[in-house]
């Protein structure tokens, strides 16, 4: 799982009214290359939740990302790559995904999330 | 500018569709026009497509799965007398950049549904020969490649009206499709696959339809073995994909000693993995409450209860109005979920939601839909008022059932406060035929529907080459006896 999926996930127990985001427990992470897109990086920006996004960024130990991003800033090579390897390049493939609410586990197996709810969470 | 549209003789119906999505994406979508081939058949390979210049015919033939190749058209005709008198009769400043010396070019003959044998190959060569070419030839690279078409016997189907008359035409090919796609990924020799495996050739079809391209987000709700987001790599996407069954997505198999699971294809290939492979109901997504317009595709094969039945979260006894007992703390842990069945109009009424809120404002959808022809009718597509119909293309898999692909484009933004703003879906009549799908049809047939989907596995091997468009390979529809199962 890289952090862009985990910057659209949400714990969606009923009942939940704050589960995003999802914290983080990364037991191993590995950094998979990914082809580099300024488009698709530009494009992003505006979909992500900024602050979760650097939040979950810096858990895996990659800091030095602006806190707003602003038209200037995203012209800025430096800043894209940097934007790139966090977004895309970081694989979180064993760990768990807890919700900030209920703590509940949502364990991370093999680089893929388990998001199914138990019946009595439906 | 009029052009010869060579069209592969191969999924009939999705063959235009396929050209009007990729000119779509290449931005000239509104200033295509088409004219029926000669004979007025349009199951013909011989239409006429109208691009508003030559760039835009290489942009939209470079990924076409179904079009041969788009020529300029010197002179055609009913005999190749016939023919070669038209080519006299062409501009000559059409012609003359490539009658110079100083380019290369090389001649082709290529007949459709007939082939003629060398000697009278030899012969007609000759007679072009009047052509006053004075380049040299380069028979592996050269710069201009020129194609003598022909059909020769009528082409019929069994007792339908001819579809091909006897046709000559000499062209100047201008681009040619990329097929070669279609046998690299092939599922024979996927790292990975299962009976509900999507066919790569469809796949990469699948993705035209939808507008895929570098660069694009591309979702995959029910995504089994990763076939459809394979393809959609192969494009340049960056794709995401969940299903509920995780042992299909991160258990896999082992084969020959070696672990396999959806990972393992894209690194077969060379590709980018999806971002995201998760474990979820489809039916209640996992994403952040306020998210909206975030894949620019989505591209998927709904469980319909044929060869794996759609599951949803819950368990049964939410289905029948019991509540679930709570897991005990020491368990849950450990526990795994029951899921309830999920069925057709419960599953495409939520994906087709799904669509309208999550797919930016252009983007498109491209789902299959199970269609027995006994009881189809244009009404049971879904539709949403944000999303408007691009395309509907059968393929047909055996007497009396077929699958549709239905492409969707999000035309405007999702209105979220307005109660009017929700799928219809209506198939009475088709969930009635899903519920027996070996049942007889009123001509006395009775083929199951599992002789007609076999799966992908046991799938004899085909077309190691790029082009399947030979003569035994063709694939011709609504004929009154068994098709070629293998499509």
């Amino acid at each position: 799982m890289r952090l862009i999926t985990h910057n659209m996930l949400a714990c969606n127990i009923k009942g939940v009214k704050s589960g995003f985001p999802l914290k983080i427990e990364a037991e191993s992470v590995e950094v998979k290359e990914a082809d580099f897109n300024p488009e698709f990086l530009k494009r992003m920006i505006p979909k992500l939740e900024w602050k979760a996004f650097i939040d979950a960024a810096v858990g895996l130990n990659v800091s030095g990302l602006p806190a707003e991003v602003t038209p200037e800033i995203m012209e800025d090579e430096e800043f894209l790559k940097k934007f790139h390897h966090a977004l895309l390049e970081l694989h979180v493939e064993e760990g768990a995904l807890i919700c900030p609410e209920t703590g509940r586990r949502f364990p991370v197996s093999k680089g893929i999330p388990n998001m199914l709810l138990n019946e009595d969470e439906c | 500018m009029w052009y010869l549209c060579y069209f592969l003789h191969r999924h009939l119906d999705f063959r235009r569709e396929e050209a009007q999505a990729l000119a779509d994406t290449a931005g000239c979508g509104d200033l295509i026009e088409w004219k029926l081939p000669h004979g007025g058949s349009p199951d013909s390979p011989f239409w006429y497509i109208n691009v508003p210049n030559e760039d835009f015919a290489k942009k939209l033939v470079a990924s076409s799965i179904l079009i041969k190749g788009l020529y300029e058209v010197w002179g055609e005709g009913d005999t190749f007398e016939e023919m070669l008198a038209e080519v006299q009769n062409y501009p000559i400043d059409k012609k003359q950049p490539y009658y110079s010396e100083s380019i290369t070019f090389k001649l082709v003959m290529e007949g459709f549904g007939t082939k003629l044998n060398s000697v009278m190959q030899k012969d007609l060569l000759k007679k072009l020969a009047c052509i006053p070419f004075e380049g040299k030839v380069d028979l592996k690279n050269p710069q201009h490649l020129f194609r003598l078409l022909y059909t020769e016997n009528p082409i019929k189907n069994d007792d339908m009206p001819t579809i091909v008359p006897p046709r000559w035409y000499f062209g100047r090919e201008v681009c040619t499709g990329d097929r070669s796609c279609v046998p690299h990924y092939e599922l024979p020799r996927r790292s990975y696959i299962g009976p509900t495996s999507m066919d790569a050739e469809l796949s990469l079809l699948m993705c035209n339809m939808a507008g895929v391209r570098k660069g694009s987000l591309v979702y995959d709700p029910f995504v089994g073995t990763g076939s459809i987001l394979v393809a959609a790599a192969h494009f340049g996407a960056v794709t995401w994909g969940a299903d509920i069954d995780i042992r299909i997505i991160r258990d896999g198999r082992t084969r020959e000693g070696k672990h396999r699971n959806v990972w393992s294809n894209f690194k077969q290939y060379g590709l980018m993995e999806p971002v995201g492979l998760l474990r979820y109901d489809a039916h209640r997504p996992p994403l952040r409450p306020g998210l909206e317009e975030l894949f620019d595709v989505i591209l998927c094969a709904p469980p319909y209860g044929v060869r794996a039945g759609g599951r949803k979260s819950g368990g049964r006894k939410a289905e029948k109005g019991i509540p679930n007992k709570p897991i005990p703390d020491d368990m849950r842990a450990t526990h795994i979920p029951s899921t309830a069945p999920y069925g057709l109009t419960e599953c495409l009424y939520d994906l087709i939601q799904f669509a309208a809120t999550f797919l930016v404002v252009g983007g498109r959808i491209a789902l299959w839909m199970p269609c027995a022809s006994d009881v189809y009718t244009d009404g049971d597509v879904p539709t949403h008022p944000a999303l408007k119909l691009i395309a509907n293309s059968e393929q047909v898999l055996g007497r009396r059932w077929s699958r549709r692909l239905i492409t969707l484009e999000k035309h405007r933004p999702f209105d979220r406060a307005s109660p009017l703003e929700i799928p219809t879906v209506e198939c009475p009549a088709l969930l009635l035929a899903l519920e027996n799908p070996d049942a007889e049809t009123e001509d006395g047939a009775s083929p199951t529907v599992r002789d007609a989907v076999m799966p992908a596995e046991k799938r004899p091997k085909r077309e190691r080459k790029g082009d399947g468009g030979s003569a035994n390979n063709q694939e011709t529809r609504r004929l009154p006896m068994y098709r070629n199962k293998n499509c």
